[in-house]
């Protein structure tokens, strides 16, 4: 049996039942707090206390423990999410045990045998895990979700015994962001600049065209660390991850670390001086030039053409 | 106060990852190294607690003998002194890490007391393993937050705040505590000159755990398929514009 630990209902967690699948035993999922409507497993075993009106990692993960105990399962799944991988890394210290974060593909047998992204995705590494349990998550997106369906399961509750340390970590307030602009991971458009706006005032441009395209404006690692923009504008493996239907590069090198950050887009199209650039081996589309020129110019003709 | 922030050595990839021929590590001949990003804000974020509240930072690693070049640099940026456990530069599986970092921890607190607060990365840049604060905290029984953007003391507790759609969830952990943090926590300071000369002479302890068999083991690495596009040339310089608004129409975003 396989247990799959579910945040909630959506693409993600159909992946991730996807991917546990794969694994060809009997799925049974967990959830901590509410049934949550899933299909395509046996059992929904559901963790009920006061401990889980709030996102609590130590004691959802007791309660995944606690259904290791008693089902001896061969392998515990999530999501590869920031929860996913918080829970799983729980339940990985408290029963001892390794623990593969981000697994594209996983083949059971003896040794069990994961493929696991490094470096926000620029490079793979295939494993070995030694354990009578595997604990593994799903990397987002690399794996193709399966269909709702099949017959409502089983729902089996328990109220997992918690101990003081699995109380201590809870979440105690929500503080609402501040209505802003276009978010930069959901924006279908999102333009950005690395070093070569030269100030933080050559941002204008760059700006302006993706005010005109209805986008967001993105940046460079090294923009940030200049303290030219915030860190919320940072496309890259340790800034945000966009999924634009075309992302426009401008003045960026390519560099794997802002690569990672910008795989999920649809198209890419990148302004550059440098035909040589390393960003024009993952682009689509190129512009040769400099960007202080080609911007303007963009956005000149995209006004022209609504004039 | 007594802070203690954890550090990797990771290469500075650039553009394109080159594996050794046996496939076992990326190709580091011609590159240079750091701090993995986001605990070069957890080495500032420990400095300035510091500087506010008093007391001591120390900065640990796992590594070669030239990590002691990561951990000078973050002495340079204000942390007082270090522990070098030293390796034999093969991978430390998370497990393997973690056991060695709580051996180096309690070491160090039956001499000096304990550490109020542990910093470490939210998952490190190159292998991305999410678990080594996580189990040591276990290890140590003190609470952990994961993946924080702000880190601020209050008394006898740190409020940890951790973004998420729409906001950002707050926790309130009693000291003493474990926090895995996120670049963007805040911007790292450049170091200066003379900060540099202070960190050449400041101490680093250094001791030689041995290295137990992974429970994750690594078999080979590989650079997914997905690069060497040839990317459709629109054009050179502002001529290239009304070729761009074209491509923006297909794509329905013009």
């Amino acid at each position: 049996m396989v247990i799959v630990y579910v945040e909630e209902r959506g693409e993600l967690t159909q992946q991730t039942l996807a991917f546990a699948r794969g694994l060809g035993e009997p799925l049974h999922a967990f959830v901590a707090g509410e049934p949550v409507p899933i299909s395509g497993v046996e059992v929904l075993h559901v963790a009920e206390g006061d401990a889980f009106f709030a996102h609590a990692p130590a004691a959802i993960a007791q309660g995944l423990v606690e259904l290791v105990d008693r089902l001896s399962p061969s392998a515990v799944v999530a999501a590869g999410t920031a929860r996913g991988n918080e829970v799983l890394a729980h339940v990985a210290a408290k029963l001892d045990l390794p623990f593969a974060a981000n697994c594209t593909n996983a083949e059971a047998g003896e040794p069990f045998l994961v493929t696991r992204v490094r470096w926000g995705g620029s490079l793979l590494e295939e494993a070995k895990m030694h354990a009578p349990v595997k604990v593994v998550t799903v990397q987002p997106h690399s794996v193709a979700a399966e269909e709702e369906a099949g017959g409502d399961p089983t729902i089996e509750r328990f109220t997992p015994a918690l101990s003081d340390g699995d109380l201590v970590v809870r979440v105690s307030e929500r503080v609402a962001a501040a209505a802003g602009g276009v978010s930069l991971a959901e924006a279908k458009v999102v333009v950005s600049c690395g070093r070569g706006a030269g100030s933080p005032e050559g941002f204008g441009i760059i700006e302006e065209l993706a005010g005109l395209l209805g986008g967001a404006v993105g940046c460079s690692r090294a923009v940030t660390m200049a303290g030219w923009r915030p860190h919320t504008d940072q496309v890259g493996q340790t800034g945000t991850k966009i999924a634009p239907d075309i992302y426009i590069a401008c003045g960026i090198s390519g560099a794997t670390q802002h690569m990672a950050g910008c795989k999920g887009a649809k198209a890419i199209l990148a302004v550059n001086t440098d035909p040589e650039a390393p960003i024009l081996a993952s682009a689509d589309y190129a512009v040769i030039g400099d960007l202080h020129e080609v911007v303007p110019a963009i956005s000149a003709e995209l006004r022209k053409a609504r004039a | 106060m007594r802070i203690l922030v954890c550090v990797k050595r990771v290469p500075l990839t650039g553009g394109k990852i080159v594996l050794t021929e046996d496939a076992q590590a990326i190709e580091t001949r011609h590159l240079g190294f750091t701090i993995s990003p986001h605990e070069e804000c957890g080495v500032e974020e420990a400095v300035r607690l510091v500087e506010a509240h008093g007391g001591e930072s120390v900065v640990l690693t796992i590594g070669p003998p030239e990590t002691v070049e990561q951990l000078r640099d973050a002495m340079a940026l204000g942390i007082d002194r270090a522990l070098h456990l030293v390796s034999d530069g093969e991978e430390w599986d998370p497990q393997a890490t973690a056991s060695a970092i709580v051996d180096a921890i309690r070491a160090d607190e039956v001499t000096n007391g304990p550490f109020d607060l542990v910093f470490f990365g939210n998952e490190s840049a190159d292998t991305g393993n999410y678990q080594v604060g996580i189990r040591v905290a276990f290890a140590l029984g003190r609470p952990v937050a994961t993946g924080l953007k702000g880190v601020s003391l209050d008394g006898e507790s740190v409020r940890c705040e951790q973004e998420v759609s729409g906001g950002r969830d707050v926790y309130v952990l009693p000291l003493p505590a474990v926090v895995t943090v996120l670049e963007g926590l805040n911007l790292p300071r450049y170091p200066s000159v003379p900060a540099k000369l202070r960190a050449q002479r400041k101490p680093v302890e250094t001791s030689s755990p041995a290295r137990p068999a992974a429970r994750l083991e690594k078999v080979e690495l590989e650079v997914p398929e997905g690069q060497g596009k040839e990317a459709a040339i629109l054009g050179h310089g502002p001529e290239a514009a009304p070729a761009v608004v074209e491509l923006l129409r297909q794509i329905g975003v013009a």
